[in-house]
């Protein structure tokens, strides 16, 4: 191989003198599936002489045995690193990879062109200032680039190049290159680019990729390479107002108390008055420390640890911001949503929402709609699945601080996390809260649950007893009550085919509807334990998750889960209702057990075993545990 | 308003927000040291990050018994330099059947030695997250993985289901027994460390610096004799060359290269003019271009 030395002598002594600072470009490359996405990040690589021999040696090693592209090297292989890329020729996984001129350092993500693994691709955009949007000549513009189109507008990316790839197999057509162009400006016409530039060229031959191609002679603007190292993608960062997301407050002794954290907009320096966001307390910033000393001024992305000048209340997942300039506060924000789970959302589950340092319980109150990647236009939908992109309310368990993603990428953004599985269900931007969350008092209340709770001398509590149809749930929750009954206790049973006939009439039974039902009970049996009431609920519930919200709508202790557990065979077997048979002759749709699953608690604080015991000895059960608790039966009047 | 952090100012300061928000969301956190050059720059990162408190977590090295001397005497001093807590665990039943790694072959030795001890260790202390100092510009699979990456109750990597990982918001929820490997410098190029350990001012190992060793030279590489366990081949005689290290392993795995590199300037010079990359001197990485997936499945770092 001629030439593979990285940099010459001159350039080498530029950068140890110190002064030579590279500025770095992050961009991606995205685009469907064989629109040569690796391939040209490979041609980047081996043109701009990054590659070393023995990478080129194991490159052609594995051309031979895994290319695509007879014998020549297949430049794809340098990217593609997992083992099942390499075997089905595809790319699942974003990859980094790494190059420098003398000009400029690169760090670039190839990311999968398959539908599947969008939200791979989202998670190289995430991060990225540029977008090299491929397209295969021959193609044009396909459903996969006006997805990622309208994806890396979403991710807030300013920047686009189309790189109209392939052009060697369409003979290099200027023709064909106007076509696309012309297809492509309409596409981007409302997606707010600041600059979009198209390039004409061929990863595989290296036409216009380091440099101008006699067989392009036609096209006058710079080659891909070229144009790259020179886009100016800084934003000016002056006047945005200062934001710093605690990230851990440092206390080495007593007399130091640090808030740790790195600078998400802005500038701070020394003597700025500054508030914490959600509670409006402020304070003027005493100190900047570093291991390096203490600094004037914290720029834009820098780490550091503020001091204060008095106490303030503030630990991680507070925002400290300028004084004048603050953030919006609210719990109920509306949202861009990319849907990444393969389970889809469900309006009314509560999941983990994490922005910044900041963590806190939240559900998708209202699901606006959906996002069709073909024309851009909204759709009504009642849930996202895998890919989807939505606009939908939030309802957080607590007011939060935070931006529109348009004005700040890192107080904008967020993830969902599943509850259970801990999966990131989905990636979101901020876009406006809903109302001022200092608008909303809860009204206080003189007398108050503990107070009603003694009046009655109990315990109030909500007795959720969840399980198959036909387990014998609503007959073991009316053996319960009439002892309680008996023994003085204020209690009331909500049963499932009674609350279906009434409060919860307009619901069915999609995975939406059963999640909506048990909110809404939840919520109802939560006024009842208010009111000091021991509440019965008798619900299949198949969800965990929805358990847990349940149970977290009350206060500690005042939720005991009873798993009436028989095996499906057992429940099928007794049919009382003869809805089985009907599920399996396809009369019911979504019946639990059958077309819809059931998920068995982990840990029920009160696990029955149906299938043996019989209802009398499973009530008692469930009364000695209530009195063992206090629940029930020791200071009745 | 001061000027933009430089590109270096940038990795430094990605890297410190990922230490903190480990030590800010782990209730068990352990860095792994492996006192080569990646190890060093981690290291210094983390003092940086934590200042003026010291770093809140130990260190963890997996001593394989075939270390280089001057890497343990280096490991040793900077532990005692920096007061850091220093936990080295090896893997006794292996060291005792004498496993090494002229007779079992760099594969099973790595795996015993390496893989095994280290997941051993972190199972054993209940570690929940464990730093590392890889790079994704090292290797193919590597410039594939999360900064947080998830690892199962198996300590394995399950490439094919990474969670997705959006601008700097990490998820770090995890399920008890499951764990985190994390990535402060996975944005690193080899350059950038070199820079940056100029920059800073970092104390290496002074293996990296080029000086007169004794070698013998194995499938065009130069191994050096570092005690009377290496065992020489018929017609092996050790010889005096002026090598350093690019990178450092175990010995015999990790292949010394002629240099005249003996001040960090020199080094970065001859890192900028090579025609190599780094880990051709790792003899672990050779077998087939899968191989570190391979290794990273099984709960190698
Ligand atoms: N003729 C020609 N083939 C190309 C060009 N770029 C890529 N290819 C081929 O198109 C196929 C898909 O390329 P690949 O880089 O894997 O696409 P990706 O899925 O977008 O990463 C491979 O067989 C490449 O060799 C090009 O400019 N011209």
């Amino acid at each position: 191989m001629e030439g593979t030395i990285a940099l010459d002598r001159a350039a080498v002594e530029k950068l140890l003198s110190g002064k030579e600072d590279q500025s770095l470009l992050r961009f991606l490359t995205c685009g469907s599936v064989d629109d040569g996405k690796s391939t040209l990040i490979g041609r980047l690589l081996h043109d701009s002489k990054r590659l070393f021999e023995d990478q080129i040696l194991t490159l052609e090693r594995d051309s031979r045995k895994w290319g695509t592209t007879g014998g020549d090297m297949d430049f794809a292989l340098l990217v593609d690193g997992l083992e099942a890329e390499r075997e089905q020729g595809i790319t699942i996984d974003v990859a980094y990879r790494f190059f420098a001129t003398d000009r400029r350092k690169f760090i670039v993500a190839d990311t999968p062109g398959h539908e599947q693994y969008t939200r791979n691709m989202a998670t190289g955009a995430s991060t990225a200032d540029l977008a090299v949007l491929l397209v295969d000549s021959r193609q044009g513009i396909l459903t996969q680039t006006r997805r990622h189109a309208y994806i890396v507008s979403l991710l807030g990316i300013r920047h686009v190049v189309l790189a109209v790839n392939k052009i060697d197999l369409v003979d290099y057509s200027q023709a064909r290159f106007d076509e696309i162009v012309a297809a492509f400006g309409e596409l981007t016409a409302e997606l707010g680019f600041a600059t979009k530039v198209a390039i004409p060229l061929s990863a595989r031959f290296g036409d216009n990729v380091i440099a101008p191609s006699p067989n392009l002679a036609w096209y006058k603007g710079p080659a891909l390479l070229d144009y790259l190292e020179t886009i100016d993608v800084t934003e000016t960062e002056a006047g945005r107002p200062f934001r710093f997301p605690v990230q851990w407050v440092s206390r080495p002794n007593l007399d130091f108390r640090g808030y740790a954290g790195t600078v998400a907009g802005g500038s701070v320096a020394v003597g700025d008055e500054i508030a914490i966001a959600a509670s409006g307390q402020k304070a003027k910033v005493a100190r900047i420390v570093t291991m390096d000393g203490d600094l004037p001024e914290a720029s834009f992305h820098q780490a550091v640890t503020l001091t204060l000048d008095r106490e303030v209340d503030a630990s991680r997942g507070d925002l400290l911001v300028a004084a004048e300039g603050r953030p919006q506060v609210s719990d109920q924000i509306a949202a861009h949503i990319i849907w990444m789970s393969d389970e889809a959302l469900l309006p009314g589950r509560a999941y983990v929402l994490k922005t910044a340092t900041r963590t806190v319980g939240a559900t998708v109150s209202e699901l606006k709609h959906r996002i069709d990647v073909q024309s851009f236009q909204p759709h009504a939908a009642k849930t996202l699945s895998l890919n989807d992109i939505g606009f939908a309310n939030l309802s957080l368990a607590e007011p939060i601080a935070f931006d529109p993603y348009e004005e700040n990428r890192t107080t904008g953004s967020f993830i969902l996390i599943d509850r259970f599985s801990n999966a990131t269900a989905a990636a979101g931007m901020f876009r406006f809260g809903l109302r001022r969350a200092t608008n909303i008092h809860r009204q206080a209340l003189t007398v108050d649950k503990a107070a009603r709770a003694d009046a009655n001398g109990q315990k109030p509590t909500i007795l959720w007893f969840t399980g198959l149809s036909g387990a014998g749930k609503s007959t073991v929750a009316n053996l319960v009550e009439e002892k309680l009954h008996l023994m003085g206790c204020h209690t009331y049973l909500l049963d499932g085919d009674n609350i279906r006939h009434g409060l919860n009439r307009d619901l069915g039974f999609t995975d939406a509807d059963r999640v909506e039902n048990i909110r809404r009970v939840g919520e109802v049996a939560r006024l009842f334990v208010d009111a000091g009431v021991i509440v019965l609920v008798s619900f299949i519930s198949p969800f965990r998750s929805e358990r847990a919200m349940a149970r977290e709508l009350v206060g500690p202790g005042e939720f005991i889960e009873v798993y009436v557990d028989v095996p499906l065979a057992v429940a099928e077997e007794r049919d009382p209702k003869g809805l089985y048979r009907k599920a399996r002759e396809g009369g019911i749709k979504n019946f639990t057990g059958i077309d819809s699953p059931y998920e068995p608690p982990t840990s029920p604080d009160i696990h029955l075993d149906a299938a043996t015991e019989t209802p009398e000895a499973q009530a008692e059960r469930v009364l000695a545990h209530l009195v063992a608790r206090g629940y029930a039966g020791s200071h009745r009047r | 308003m001061n000027p933009p952090l430089t590109q270096l100012q940038r990795l430094e300061a990605e890297a410190i927000f990922i230490l903190r928000e480990v030590v800010a969301t782990f209730a068990k956190p352990v860095m792994m040291y492996s006192i080569g050059k990646d190890s060093s720059v981690m290291l210094h990162l983390a003092r940086k990050a934590f200042y003026p408190a010291p770093p809140p977590f130990p260190l963890l090295h997996i001593d394989t018994g075939w270390k280089f001397r001057e890497m343990i005497r280096f490991r040793n001093e900077t532990a005692k330099k920096y007061g850091f807590n220093l936990l080295v665990h090896t893997n006794e039943e292996g060291r005792a059947q004498g496993v090494n790694p002229f007779d079992q072959g760099s594969n099973l030795y790595t795996r015993i030695m390496k893989t095994d001890a280290l997941k051993a260790a972190l199972t054993k202390h209940g570690f929940d997250a464990a730093f590392g100092g890889a790079r994704r510009d090292e290797e193919k699979s590597r410039a594939k993985e999360r900064v947080f990456s998830f690892r199962n109750q198996n300590h394995a990597w399950d490439p094919k289901n990474q969670r997705p990982e959006l601008w700097s918001l990490y998820n770090t929820r995890i399920a008890p027994g499951e764990s985190i490997r994390v990535f402060p410098i996975s944005n690193w190029t080899e350059l950038d460390i070199w820079q940056y350990i100029l920059a800073e001012k970092i104390d290496i190992v002074p293996l990296y610096y080029a000086a007169q060793r004794p070698v013998v030279e194995r499938a065009g590489q130069w191994i050096m004799v570092d005690d009377d366990r290496m065992r020489l081949r018929p017609g092996e005689a050790p010889e005096n060359r002026l090598v350093r290290f690019r990178t450092l392993g175990c010995y015999p795995l990790t292949a010394a290269i002629d240099s005249t590199a003996t001040t960090l300037e020199e080094i970065v010079a001859e890192m900028l003019l090579a025609r190599t990359s780094e880990r051709q001197g790792r003899l672990i990485d050779h077998d087939e271009s899968g191989s570190m997936e391979k290794k990273k499945r099984e709960g190698y770092f």
